[in-house]
């Protein structure tokens, strides 16, 4: 539940099984948005859009109006894609919103669509959701039924129509390329970019991807204006930060927050302290892909540039010394991702943690880019034997030298999700992994 | 032997096609059906899907094999799938899946007539580790010694994912 803490703008339904029924949607006032917005031209949804300074809250926190710009003007068939196939370990916001709140997503799917006035779109949920799934085939079949859907939707002529596709378990289906191939009924592994997929995506048309969370914003934009969306936020980041804390807390929990809100207030004032009295230890900002934070870098707020750019995180190192070059020189401190904060306190066993983590990688690379699917798997069992005591002397710098090679050298992101984290722990953590280690030639003297 | 789907699946594999540009993208809905009606995914089955969408087997078989959730061997009634991801793990869900191991006599991996119990990655549920899913019931929340009730639970109220479908 969220707290009282700002304004809830995705989340002021939670909690009421009224709001998911149509007509308890609209007695809270849904829809009259979706009204709004049909009277506007859809270059001037866009520019609210733009100037509300939404940014996506899929994983990269790319500007959504600007990305909707990138759609070619003469484009003849467009098409909107919901991701909704969370699987960022750490991260369950998109199911918690559209298990509670699935009118307010089509309402923002169909203003979106309107503004790129696409025809034939999508809801890409994932495949081990299935009450989500249930819950938005209804969604789906009621607004059918009341005109928000259809040939001629309220009777403006406008033609919007959703399918809602259901996924068969593949955390890489949540790459927006590899979405695409499975949403084509292919295996679900990523394209090369360029093109992007605003350009040539879905059945080779513009396609905007866009996360459930994002979309989810549109109708209050519309609403109170784009304006109104950017001073809710912080710096270039509009709106609120629905964050999912879990792990060593007292109460962990989905909440939707101010953008500024820091770690330390979020674990502290939030989530009610860390749990057994204990301190924190590291702190994951947002899903398992992204660099940690160590306790003494949690008053940065969890705003998406600041993540990046804030002096007070210290930057991820190859090895000491060498800075981690995300190219041009620029430096990687971690990003806010998908939102999914996990805490770790001071009893945490770091290496086993890192460990999981790259077996999760390795478990999920689609196998198409060698150093992805070699380097995957040597980290899984390079930092097992490291977790599991049997760590020997080089492995720190043999994990660093398999997540250098990896990174910047594939066709999908997933090897830099891999490789981020596993660089990250040992930067931070170093001591920790060197302790393990040190212990195994303990044991056998 | 030549498989058949059941009229409600034909019916609803016709209603998917009328949702995209070409049969090809329902390959994935009418693999959820055919294993709902024939369990797994056997040769013969998936020889009914290309046959169904006019695909040639060799893509049916790819897509097959690309998912986990589409199975090629039988498998329980029921799938109870155990995160053990890093926030789950973090709150013991190493230990509540061997609680499941104990009380099911199963592997991780392995099928009894009634259950499969799968360690899986993830399940965006992590506010409420260690949990699991079963169909369309989560279980939040949870500690080993409440494992023998949750599948006592389960046999009574039993969630198959074919429900789903
Ligand atoms: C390996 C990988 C997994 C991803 N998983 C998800 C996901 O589950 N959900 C999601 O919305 N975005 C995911 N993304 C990001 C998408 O590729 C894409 O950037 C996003 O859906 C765009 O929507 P947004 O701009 O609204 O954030 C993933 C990216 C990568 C590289
Ligand atoms: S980076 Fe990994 S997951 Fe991405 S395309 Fe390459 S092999 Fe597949
Ligand atoms: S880590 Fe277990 S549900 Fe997310």
């Amino acid at each position: 539940m969220p707290t009282e803490i700002g304004t809830r703008v995705v989340t002021a339904r939670f909690g009421n099984p009224d709001a998911k029924t149509l007509p308890g949607y609209e007695r809270a006032g849904g829809y009259a948005q979706l009204r709004k917005a049909l009277a506007m031209r859809p270059e001037d949804i866009t520019a609210e859009v733009k100037a509300s300074n939404l940014r996506g809250r899929g994983g990269a926190g790319f500007a959504t109006g600007v990305k909707w710009g990138f759609v070619p003007k003469d484009a003849k068939a467009v098409h909107l894609v919901c991701n909704a196939d969370e699987s960022e370990p750490g991260t369950c916001k998109d199911r918690e919103l559209m298990f509670w709140d699935p009118h307010l997503l089509i309402e923002g799917m169909v203003i979106s669509a309107h503004a790129l006035r696409a025809v034939h779109n999508y809801i890409y949920i994932r495949g081990e959701m299935m009450r989500e799934y249930v819950v938005l085939q209804h969604a789906v079949a009621e607004a059918y039924a009341r005109g928000y859907l259809g040939k001629n939707i309220l009777g403006t002529g406008i033609e919007v129509h959703l399918t809602v596709h259901r996924g068969a378990g593949a955390y890489i289906c949540g790459e927006e390329t590899a979405l695409l191939n499975s949403l084509e009924g292919l295996r679900g592994q990523p394209r090369l970019k360029p093109p992007f997929p605003a350009v040539k995506g879905l059945f080779g048309n513009p396609t905007i991807v866009n996360n459930v969370e994002t979309l989810m914003n549109v109708p209050a934009i519309i609403d109170k204006g784009g304006a109104w969306f950017n001073a809710l936020g912080m710096g270039r980041s509009g709106g609120t930060r629905i964050v999912c804390v879990s792990g060593h807390v007292n109460k962990p929990g989905v909440f939707e927050l101010p953008m500024g809100i820091t770690f330390n207030q979020m674990i502290h004032e939030v989530c009610g302290g860390v749990w057994k009295g204990r301190k924190v230890k590291a702190v994951i900002p947002g899903g398992v892909s992204m660099p940690p934070l160590d306790a003494s870098e949690l008053d940065v707020p969890c705003e998406f540039d600041a993540l990046q750019t804030d002096e007070r995180i210290k930057p991820v190192m190859v090895r000491p010394g060498q800075p981690f070059d995300l190219g041009g020189g620029r430096q990687l401190r971690t990003m806010a991702g998908s939102g999914g904060v996990v805490v770790m306190d001071d009893a945490t066993d770091i290496p086993r943690a890192i460990w999981r983590i790259m077996k999760f990688f390795a478990h999920e690379s689609c196998g198409q880019c060698t150093p992805c699917r070699e380097g995957t798997g040597w980290l899984e069992k390079v930092s097992r034997r490291v977790a599991e005591g049997h760590g020997k002397d080089g492995d720190i710098d043999l994990l660093a030298s398999i997540s250098h090679g990896i990174a910047g050298n594939t066709i999908c992101a997933l090897g830099d999700a891999a490789a981020w984290p596993m660089l990250g722990f040992l930067t931070k953590f170093r001591a920790d992994f060197e302790a393990k280690i040190a212990d195994r030639k303990g044991k056998a003297a | 032997m030549s498989l058949e789907f059941s009229a409600d699946a034909q019916k609803k594999i016709a209603a998917a096609c009328e949702r995209y540009p070409s049969k090809q993208p329902v390959v994935m809905a009418a693999l959820h059906l055919a294993q709902k009606e024939h369990g797994h995914l056997s040769d013969d089955v998936l020889r009914l899907v290309a046959r169904t969408l006019d695909l040639p087997y060799a893509h049916v078989y790819g897509v097959a094999t690309f998912y986990t959730m589409y199975r090629r061997e039988p498998g329980g009634r029921q799938t109870i799938r155990m995160c053990t991801n890093i926030s789950c793990m973090l709150r013991g869900g190493y230990e509540v899946l061997e609680a499941f191991e104990a009380k099911l006599g199963l592997k991780r991996g392995e099928s009894s007539a009634d259950f499969t119990l799968v360690e899986e990655e993830c399940i965006a549920a992590c506010a409420n580790a260690p949990c699991a899913v079963v169909g369309t019931e989560y279980l939040l929340d949870i500690k080993p010694e409440q494992v023998g009730e949750l599948v006592q639970r389960l046999k009574q109220h039993p969630h198959p994912e074919s429900e789903v479908v």
